[in-house]
């Protein structure tokens, strides 16, 4: 079809789970294929690998700076792709890679692990531990809106993904800390529960209503902060959540 | 209808037919009531509310623990838990006026709880995040679909516990446990003893204790959730109720026609969606006013705005 947009799907140091995460679409994938992405190449899930040109890819894992190979797939990556897409925490903010010191077989000198944007220019994130299937699902379709879709759609999809672009902008590090410094410092937590629902290591607790955590189990995803509706929230497009969730729910059918 | 009042389908003033529900609720019962229903109906298959502490302590398995001391007695503290019966919904029942951050049990609840359809009671700003967390699920993977009823109530700010003991137990010089009520209503924080004694403050006394993060708050009559419902607008014992998604005129139609309910017109009660209008707009205002006094808080220096 020639109305689909072009996407491919670069694989650095990430666990697959981003990976698994999008296959955990089911069939809302097989949709997405169907109808709306030709995915141009991946590892794992298509038989081409090698970047090619694309509309929009998505890189998984942080780039490790001692391997020529990664940094020059994802450079590669940059030049073929109009949007690049950070998917998952190691890519946005190095997250469990952030604490690595090297000396893992067989490679044990690769010990320099840095997220994809402190090397190239990353237009939107998808930060999460994995991210789920539900948020890829909802940046791909408005991806493809923003694309293909009529000037309405191209405001919506805009409007959606502009605090996704914003937190690429935003930085290349996370921690449990942002919601110290960035929320509660800032006169602006009211105690909903987000983060601590968000968080996947379980290390955020509520003490008297407000965010605690234990520092030492934060892996530096993201989550925590990128959850928070204090953290960044819009009203023209939240307010519309139910037109959004049906619109979504509508192009998978 | 003014955007300070949100999108909804249907108004109205209204209370509980179920007198029990009546006797331990704050207000018309609205939420205890609707969600009886629903789990009753098969429409959700456990709710997230404001427990006590004493209720998280007898039953830990319900509640988000957190590190606490339990043994230590702390009346009116909330505890967000996961109610799966009338019977634990009753003893939850009733406002707390303290943080209760109950989206924290949002993802849990279809977890270890195995919740496939969840209720959840919250502030506004709660349903925001509920609503932020079905369209940017960043941790949320699979919860948004199992959100099956979001009750939001009417907030104008909150406490955190420790203000609720300063008003109570210094300005109100009353002990914490011997507190049956406490209600904001005309104009005043009330707090209603056991033994029936009733001591007011007046709302000027109490503005200090609130939380600091309500001051950016821009919703006061929950336009997010599927069924807003609060004391102002209605007659003692009564609740306004707004109707807003398609999942709630769902469920408020069912909960209707099995007699749930006692309503009256809104246009008909006093005093009515004016006061309700009047008091959005004065926590809109006031709210915008902290928002742009904080663009320019310091010496070139602003404070975050969250809201793009």
């Amino acid at each position: 079809m020639a109305d689909k947009i072009t996407v491919g799907y670069t694989h650095l140091s990430g666990c697959t789970g981003c990976t698994v995460a999008l296959a955990d679409n089911y069939a809302g994938l097989l949709t997405l294929l169907d109808k709306y992405v030709d995915l141009k190449y991946m590892p794992t899930l298509a038989d081409a690998r090698h970047i090619q040109k694309v509309d929009v890819s998505f890189v998984e894992g942080s780039c490790c700076i001692n391997d020529k190979l990664a940094v020059e797939e994802l450079k590669e990556t940059r030049e073929k792709s109009a949007v690049v897409v950070a998917l998952g925490g190691c890519a946005c903010y190095g997250n469990i890679t952030r604490f690595s010191r090297g000396g893992q077989q067989n490679q044990p000198a690769h010990e320099a692990y840095l997220p994809i944007g402190d090397v190239i220019k990353v237009d939107v994130y998808i930060p999460g531990c994995a991210p789920t299937p539900q948020m890829i699902r909802n940046v791909a379709v408005m991806a493809y809106l923003l694309l293909k879709g009529t000037k309405e759609q191209k405001d919506l999809a805009t409007a959606f993904l502009k605090p996704l672009m914003m937190a690429a902008q935003k930085g290349t590090t996370a921690c449990f800390c942002d919601l110290m410094t960035e929320v509660i410092n800032q006169g602006l937590c009211m105690g909903c529960g987000s983060c601590a629902a968000a968080c996947p290591v379980r290390a955020i607790t509520h003490e008297y209503g407000k965010p605690q955590g234990v520092r030492d189990l934060c892996i530096k995803c993201g989550a925590c902060y990128n959850q928070c509706p204090r953290s960044w929230f819009s009203f023209d497009v939240v307010s519309n959540y139910e037109a959004i969730n049906e619109a979504i729910m509508a192009a998978l059918q | 209808m003014g955007a300070e009042l949100g999108n909804y389908k249907s108004c109205v003033s209204a209370r509980s037919t179920d007198k029990e529900i009546l006797r331990h609720a704050q207000d018309g019962g609205i939420v205890t009531q609707l969600f009886g229903f629903a789990l009753d109906e098969g429409i959700i298959d456990g709710a997230i509310v404001a427990a006590t502490k004493e209720f998280a302590h007898k039953h830990p398995e319900k509640a988000m623990m957190d590190n606490s001391n339990m043994e230590f007695h702390e009346p009116w503290r909330p505890i967000p838990v996961v109610v799966t019966t009338k019977a634990d919904m009753l003893a939850a029942a009733g406002t707390k006026y303290n943080i209760s951050p109950n989206v924290s049990l949002i993802k849990e609840a279809t977890r270890s709880f195995g919740l496939d359809k969840v209720g959840i009671v919250g502030t506004p700003c709660q349903m925001q995040a509920v609503r932020k967390g079905q369209l940017y699920p960043i941790g949320l993977r699979d919860v948004g679909s199992s959100i099956a009823l979001a009750v939001g109530i009417f907030c104008m700010e909150n406490f955190p516990y420790q203000s609720i003991i300063q008003l109570v137990e210094d300005h109100a010089a009353m002990k914490m446990e011997s507190v049956r009520k406490m209600e904001i209503g005309k104009g005043k924080f009330w707090v209603y003893g056991k033994r029936g004694q009733v001591v007011q403050l007046p709302l000027k006394v109490t503005h200090k204790y609130e939380q600091p993060g309500c001051h950016v708050c821009l919703d006061y009559v929950a336009n997010l959730a599927d069924v807003s419902t609060g004391s102002v607008g209605s007659p003692d014992g009564w609740s306004t109720v707004f109707v807003r998604s398609k999942i709630g005129d769902s469920v408020w139609g069912k909960a209707m026609a099995a007699g749930c309910f006692e309503t009256q017109p809104i246009e008909k009660v006093k005093p009515g969606l004016e006061l309700v209008t009047k008091l959005a707009n004065e926590k809109i205002t006031k709210n915008k006013k902290t928002l742009e006094e904080r663009a320019t808080f310091g010496v070139g220096k602003a404070l975050r705005n969250p809201y793009i």
